[in-house]
């Protein structure tokens, strides 16, 4: 994108938020604008208000939830975080509110005001173990009947605690503690464009 | 293929040649019908029907929808996909085999009736693929079911379906026998 077009975009946004600001007051926690993009911090117990309000003023209009996910952060006290991305088509503008919570802080369910948030917030129960009070169906949505643990949480370790067989003396399908036959192979995950400081095996020969 | 005429009852190569035709057709001619092995007979009629049952998991599926589809056309060796486990043969498992998914492949299989046979298709069902390590996935889907033939790559080319289940083919002719 031009940085033109960014800065365009960014003046857009905070034209946005010179609108929120002052209906939000306290419940607005920070606000950033980066990468022309919006992103407002809100406490916990106001989520439900501020989504409403974003869906329902006439400056807004975000009437469509596109996402709701959950992000585990192991070094913060408050370890999970909330994040909803918000469209309004009126506009073309769209918004991002998080909120911090850990496993035994309730999230308020957003479903009243965006029912597509029933199968989102399962998910991010299912993958991260944030309870979301109020919500109509709170169950697991992608892991198998009977799953232990939620297994997005960076304590969660990859290859789990059970794996799968078929028993030929009971008939059926039947979970086992994890035993891998090849170890698991440590990669060297070194990345070129962060790890090494950005320079490529080979780059200082350029330079010289 | 084991088929030979009355008159003479030289071993035909597999697959059918020219030969083959003709002493066919000149028993029949000649005689009005044809002698053969009952197992040669059965292991015909198997190898040349084989019904898989459609259990698409994954990106392979689109590949053995290719190999089903006109250019390389599935139809043509006897391979009709199948709606449901009791009219089919075979189940090709085509690809990632989930936890969750298990015990429903497990019974499709069981549903099957006998002979029934398994082609395991791609890195995922041969054992885990790219998952192999997951805390979700099943490492190879011969913890669950028997299988007969894998089929490597990620996904295997159609072309490497059709051999596979060339391969397949001529496993049943060779093991051919009444009872598994």
């Amino acid at each position: 994108m031009a940085s033109a077009d960014l800065t365009a975009r960014d003046e857009g946004l905070r034209d946005l938020l010179a609108l929120i600001e002052p209906t939000l007051g306290d419940s607005l926690l920070a606000s950033s604008i980066e990468h022309g993009e919006l992103t407002l911090r809100v406490p916990v117990p106001q989520i439900v208000r501020v989504l409403t309000y974003l869906r329902d003023d006439p400056n807004m209009l975000f009437k469509e939830l596109v996402d709701l996910c959950g992000v585990d952060y192991p070094e913060r006290e408050r370890r999970f975080e909330v994040v909803y991305h918000l469209l309004s088509l009126r506009h073309n503008q769209r918004i991002r509110v998080k909120v911090a919570t850990d496993e035994a802080t309730p999230v308020p369910s957003v479903v009243e005001a965006f029912s597509t948030a029933g199968w989102f917030e399962r998910e991010a129960w299912d993958m991260y173990g944030i309870f979301f009070s109020g919500h109509p169906d709170l169950r697991r949505l992608l892991t198998d009947y009977g799953f232990e643990g939620h297994p997005l949480r960076k304590d969660f370790p990859l290859t789990g605690y059970v794996e799968m067989r078929y028993d030929d003396e009971q008939k059926r399908v039947i979970y086992e503690p994890v035993k891998l036959r090849q170890d698991f192979r440590s990669w060297d995950f070194l990345s070129p464009w962060e790890g090494s400081g950005g320079l490529l095996p080979g780059d200082e020969k350029a330079k010289a | 293929m084991g088929v030979s005429s009355a008159a003479q009852a030289p071993a035909a190569p597999a697959g059918g040649s020219v030969d083959l035709f003709q002493q066919v057709d000149e028993g029949l001619k000649n005689q009005g019908f044809l002698v053969t092995g009952l197992n040669d007979l059965v292991n015909w009629a198997r190898s040349g029907s084989m019904w898989p049952m459609t259990f698409g998991l994954a990106c392979c599926a689109v590949e053995m929808m290719h190999a089903a589809a006109a250019r390389y056309d599935l139809d043509r060796y006897g391979v009709v996909f199948r709606p449901s486990p009791r009219q089919a043969d075979v189940m090709i498992v085509a690809g990632t085999l989930c936890n969750k998914m298990a015990p429903a492949l497990r019974k499709v299989y069981d549903q099957m009736a006998e002979p029934r046979y398994v082609l395991s298709m791609g890195s995922c069902a041969n054992g885990g693929g790219y998952y192999h390590y997951s805390y979700s996935v099943v490492r190879g889907c011969d913890r669950i079911v028997p299988v007969d033939v894998y089929v490597p790559g990620c996904p295997p080319t159609a072309e490497a379906l059709v051999y596979g289940i060339l391969m397949l083919q001529r496993k049943i002719r060779r093991t051919g026998a009444f009872v598994r």
